[in-house]
């Protein structure tokens, strides 16, 4: 297993982690995407060491297939979700002029809340 | 059976195609969609009929050898949620259409084939033999999820919807990076072959593949620190949506953990796993108690339920699994006609909010039975269903003497108790608000969507009336999936 390629999975997934804790969806976005790709390296690497293509007659040290199409799945499904995202971004912009995820109004309205108030009267 | 298999997943993708063809037309398109998850659910009885007679029985997709190829197992446990599951669309669906425009918001010819879509990930999730299968059903599940979610493009919806998307695709990517682990570490993804691999490997890693699936099927089933997305995100969808995914979603974070940490023999997680049930029953319930809204009180009991399943789980015996999943198949449908009569609450008086209703016992007296008897068996009183459910767990829990969350169990469940009585005084007791309040017309066809509700209540009266046969059933799935020999020889022979 070759170090360079865990050390790549180790970068991807902590810079893109570090960006999915951000609160502006645009770079979400983004954080969600070197995720992704972190986890089709991860997924490639697990298939053990690289040899030749895996074609029927061949023989000698072959790729393992089974971790690429694993792969492919994982490319054409975190590639459709970036879509999506990207299409919520768009809308939260529209909407509200910026892209950022908003608090919950519901818990906010609780937390105002004082003790001796009755909750049902406390405005949003 | 090979056919009854496939159609419990291309019968209700075949049903949201033809709605989809003929969105235009919306007799057609409820048509369409409603017979998919019928011949669904049918197929899906008569596999329980056939599992619980002859044994399970496995698929191989097109015929590929289960360490390279996709396999479909329909064993026990598989063969007694999936039907639940898939009756509780049903219903929700006859619930739709009594609803008529109101029912999926703005755009309801997309609303009902994409149910369609969530339908057939739901049986794909529940009968797949192999973990990178289970990772594409959650994804079709997710998917069409996010979009039921947000596709009325509503301010509120966008914002809940937000946390909804980012909180799951993060734990669908943790999810996938997990497989790579795993894949590195047995060389298969399928399910027999990790439950002989998995606990061959050193401690360290075995431990660690556990825990990082915990993390994962957690955050799909709101446990404790991961629940935030829940309460946020259902109440903003409509009515039959939230049902739905009330009754399901979550359901299928725990059925994934109950598959994987059982047949893998993640013993060594019992004790944080039942510190983190404790957790969630107690905040879950406490949540629900400091909410003013029945749709919010009732996202977080989810919350509060889940931990009951868990643990079962936690428990690691087979009666404590066979109790998580007893649970399951009593809380699917109870949850469902909560939110439903929830739905109907709404529906007659135009919010869902307490301070602004009162009174409904005594204007519409079956709405009001049509609650009691879901939340009395959501509490836990005999003789309903979460009465057998509850007593199938906690006497597993006495029977290994982990007295600690016995008692926490106990305590939950008066918590849930007290704000089941929170929504009655609120909506049932009381005054009438004003007429204000009302909607000013009458919205959908009461008639269906009352009916609809009366035949949830009936199924979840019938799991106590059948209570003895179920838990017989249940203890066999617990003692197939903790004993996993018998399953490895059927996939991999």
């Amino acid at each position: 297993m070759s170090v360079a390629l865990l050390l790549t999975v180790g970068g991807l997934t902590a810079t893109g982690m570090y960006l999915v804790t951000s609160r502006s969806l645009s770079r979400i976005i983004l954080g969600f995407s070197l995720l992704g790709h972190a986890a089709v390296v991860a997924l490639v690497t697990a298939g053990g060491p690289a040899g030749e293509a895996p074609i029927a007659g061949r023989d000698g040290a072959l790729t393992n297939p089974v971790p690429q199409a694993l792969a492919l799945t994982a490319i054409v499904i975190s590639f459709g979700l970036t879509l999506f995202l990207l299409a919520l971004a768009g809308r939260q912009q529209q909407l509200s002029g910026d892209d950022l995820v908003e608090d919950d109004l519901e818990d906010q309205r609780i937390a105002r809340v004082r003790p001796d108030d009755d909750p049902a009267e406390v405005e949003t | 059976m090979n056919t009854l298999i496939a159609l419990t997943i291309i019968a209700p993708l075949l049903g949201a195609a033809t709605g989809l063809a003929f969105r235009t037309n919306s007799r057609a398109r409820d048509a369409s969609t409603l017979l998919g998850t019928g011949v669904a659910a049918a197929a899906a009885v008569w596999i329980l009929v056939r599992v619980a007679d002859t044994g399970s029985h496995v698929m191989a997709v097109g015929g590929w050898n289960p360490e390279l190829g996709i396999v479909l197992v329909a064993d026990l446990f598989a063969a007694l949620v999936l039907p639940v599951a898939l009756l509780i669309i049903f219903v929700v669906e006859i619930f739709a259409i009594g609803q008529r425009r109101t029912a999926w918001g703005a755009n309801p010819e997309l609303a009902g084939p994409l149910l369609g879509v969530l339908t057939a990930g739901v049986s794909l999730a529940m009968l797949t033999g192999d973990l990178f299968t289970l990772f594409v059903a959650f994804e079709l599940i997710l998917v069409s999820s996010y979009v039921l979610l947000t596709h009325q493009g509503q301010r509120g919806q966008i914002r809940s919807g937000m946390t909804y998307v980012v909180m799951n695709l993060l734990a669908s990517t943790l999810f996938l990076l997990g497989l790579a682990v795993v894949y590195a570490a047995t060389g298969t993804v399928n399910m027999a072959l990790l439950a002989e691999r998995v606990p061959e490997l050193p401690t360290g890693v075995r431990v660690g593949i556990g825990a990082w699936f915990f993390v994962v099927f957690g955050t799909k089933a709101a446990i404790f620190p991961l629940f935030s997305w829940l309460p946020d995100s259902y109440p903003t969808a409509p009515t039959t949506i939230t049902a739905v995914f009330a009754g399901l979603l979550t359901k299928i974070g725990v059925y994934a953990m109950i598959r994987f940490h059982t047949l893998t023999g993640m013993d060594d997680l019992g004790t944080i796993m039942l510190l983190i049930a404790g957790a969630t029953m107690v905040i879950g319930a406490i949540g629900a108690l400091a909410q003013s809204d029945v749709k919010r009180i009732l996202s977080f009991h989810i919350v509060s339920q889940i931990g009951y399943m868990l643990m079962g789980l936690g428990l690691f015996s087979a009666a404590g699994t066979a109790g998580a999943i007893l649970f399951l198949v009593h809380h699917m449908p109870v949850k469902t006609v909560l939110f439903l009569v929830g739905g109907l609450i709404e529906n007659h008086q135009g919010t869902s909010a307490l301070d602004r209703s009162g009174g409904l016992a005594a204007r519409r007296p079956l709405i009001a039975a049509l609650f009691a008897v879901p939340a009395l068996s959501l509490a836990g009183l005999p003789p309903f269903s979460g009465f057998v459910a509850k007593f199938a767990v906690i006497s597993a829990g006495i029977e290994q003497e982990a007295t600690p969350i016995v008692v926490v169990a106990l305590f939950a469940g008066a918590l849930t108790l007290l704000s089941m009585t929170k929504i009655w005084l609120g909506v049932f007791w009381g005054p009438s608000p004003e007429l204000a309040a009302a909607p000013a017309r009458a919205v959908g066809n009461r008639r269906t969507m009352v009916a609809a509700t009366g035949l949830a209540v009936a199924g979840t009266l019938a799991i106590s009336l059948f209570a003895g046969t179920l838990f017989e059933l249940s203890q066999r799935a617990s003692e197939d999936l903790r004993s996993p020999a018998a399953y490895i020889s059927e996939v991999t022979s």
